[in-house]
């Protein structure tokens, strides 16, 4: 028995989302009395014995070209037979891109019960119950899982990796690569920017900023904090900003530690993607903007005066810290 | 050629969500109903558009639902497709429903598989790759744009912090979202010739769900928002700072 967390990796370097994916399989496998081992395909550059320190005991690698660009199908089958391979009673994802691509596939090739999106570990006492956010952030579900092998993806930004001391043993997993499919032929990296969904801070903005041509007052401000930028429907609509910026519940959905909304009203649809953002800042000169009520900080006031005195204060912070 | 388009009912997205029945049951109390916008806006209207192009093209619509769901459906076929299949029964279950809708897609055969990246009611994304392992085909996750030439798909899909192209042989199934398409709107003619267009009702396959609702849980509600006067910036910054420990 094992408990096995699939390692996404991006040109080489593992992702963040999979260590707390790795952190989160690591408890789950100590709850369960059983070991957590990790399955990572494809080349890295990471050095995965270090990955130890996460709680997990043992790495399988399939270094295989094949595999250094994603193919469902392919990555399906090589899971599932380390899956097999490991005695795996739980699979776990992080629901990130990749996740979204797989677990499912693995799932119904395992026949496995599927929890996606989950936001706790489960509840094992009494049969194997997993907490996850339905309703795009307006609630949460408590799922029973049913079949003896279950597959849970992990939302990014809900489990805290904790970092100890430990050293995993890394070995080839000898499984049948069929070619791939899906040939992957340009890859388009937005450089120099945080990757929204993985980032810890999100300044976002709205129709309240007027144009793209006010942009750079946010984007000071991102720049101080280390930020993703994000933006509002609306402005996504009119190409102010590029259309994977758009924050909302058809957009990106979003959970950083701290989003920044300027200028933005809050329709529900906006609150749908940001709501499981854990401290919401709301700067907006209208005192009855619903986004208020969704706030744990807020500012009334003129975003072109406020945005750029809230980034020479942080400014000054840090140079006092 | 033939494509086979997903199509799931929601609860609108300005729904207030209250549960019932010890929240065991979603409150359907005062729910408008709708398609799940990625469905409707993303991947219907891309088939829609690929028949455009190609008029030989047919157009299946599939839900599984009961009867509840027909409004919806006739609405998808308002905006275009050329029948609908309906299968009855009532399951929350992604498994159970992605195993209904490989075996209608199975018995269809067809080329190119579209569903919405998720719906905005359990928000899984795992019905597209459930339906792409049990068909066998391949599935591209999260596609922003999908052109054909003669028998391969060019995609872009959203990866981490990009997106990339690729291709691939069909058929295919693909699940959609922003950048697929523009959200149209129904037109008399096409809601006229929605009421005579076909919609089979079949009964589900058996097959076991694998997993079920125990309850539902709304979030705690936020204790209010501190307000901080906009000529005291610094203010803030220290809540975020000290109180909040998020900068």
């Amino acid at each position: 028995m094992s408990v096995l967390i699939f390692i996404d990796q991006s040109e080489g370097i593992v992702k963040k989302s999979s260590l707390e994916a790795l952190t989160y399989g690591a408890d789950l496998a100590k709850q369960l009395g059983t070991t957590a081992e990790g399955i990572v395909l494809g080349t890295v550059s990471d050095d995965l014995a270090a990955l130890g320190k996460y709680g997990v005991q043992k790495i399988h690698q399939v270094n295989n070209a094949a595999l250094n660009t994603v193919d469902a199908q392919l990555y399906a089958s090589v899971i599932s037979q380390a899956a097999t391979a490991s005695s795996a009673s739980v699979v776990v994802f992080s629901h990130n891109q990749t996740g979204k691509a797989v677990a499912a596939r693995v799932a119904a090739k395992l026949k496995a019960g599927l929890v996606a999106g989950a936001c706790a570990l489960p509840e094992t006492n009494n049969g194997f119950s997993v907490k996850k956010t339905v309703f795009s952030g307006k609630a949460f579900a408590h799922v029973n899982v049913l079949s003896p092998i279950k597959v849970i993806s992990l939302n990014p930004n809900s489990y805290k990796t904790v970092a100890t001391e430990g050293t995993a043993v890394v070995e080839a997993l000898a499984v049948t690569v069929a070619e791939p499919k899906v040939k992957v032929t340009a890859v388009n990296k937005i450089t120099g920017e945080v990757p929204l969904t993985e980032a810890d801070i999100v300044v976002s903005g709205g129709r309240g900023l007027k144009g793209p041509e006010h942009w750079g007052i946010l984007l000071d401000l991102a720049k101080e904090l280390g930020a993703a930028t994000a933006c509002s429907r609306p402005v996504g609509d009119a190409h102010w900003r590029p259309h994977h910026e758009h924050v909302g519940q058809t957009g990106v959905q979003v959970a950083p530690n701290l989003y920044i909304a300027i200028g933005i009203s809050g329709a529900i649809q906006h609150l749908a993607g940001v709501n499981r953002s854990k401290v919401i800042v709301v700067i907006n000169k209208d005192p009855e903007a619903p986004f208020f009520k969704a706030a744990d900080y807020g500012i009334v006031g003129d975003a072109f005066e406020v945005v750029p005195q809230l980034t020479a204060a942080i400014q000054k912070m840090k140079a006092g810290a | 050629m033939k494509i086979l388009v997903c199509v799931s009912k929601t609860p609108d997205t300005t729904s207030k969500i209250a549960f019932t029945d010890g929240n065991t049951k979603f409150d359907e109390a005062g729910v408008q109903w709708i398609i799940n916008p990625y469905d409707e806006w993303y991947s219907l209207v891309r088939a829609i558009e690929l028949k455009e192009s190609n008029p030989a093209a047919t157009i299946h619509l599939v839900t599984v639902g009961n009867a509840d769901a027909e409004p919806i459906i006739r609405k998808a076929l308002a905006l275009g497709g050329d029948e609908a299949i309906r299968v009855n029964t009532d399951n929350s279950d992604a498994y159970y429903i992605a195993a209904q809708i490989a075996e209608v897609a199975k018995q269809g055969g067809y080329d190119i598989i579209f569903t919405g990246k998720e719906t905005i009611d359990y928000n899984g994304s795992s019905i597209g790759g459930m339906i792409a392992e049990l068909v066998d085909a391949p599935y591209i996750s999260l596609a922003t744009k999908f052109d054909l030439n003669g028998n391969t798909a060019t995609v872009v899909r959203e990866i981490e912090g990009g997106e990339e192209t690729a291709e691939v042989a069909l058929p295919v199934v693909v699940s959609c979202q922003k950048g697929m398409a523009e959200q149209r709107i129904p037109n008399m003619r096409g809601i006229m010739a929605a009421r005579t267009k076909p919609l089979k009702v079949v009964e589900p396959a058996a097959i076991d769900a694998l997993t079920s609702i125990a309850s539902f849980e709304l979030p705690p509600a936020k204790a209010g928002v501190k307000l901080v006067a906009p000529d005291n910036v610094a203010e803030l910054v220290r809540l975020l700072h000290e109180e909040a420990k998020a900068i």
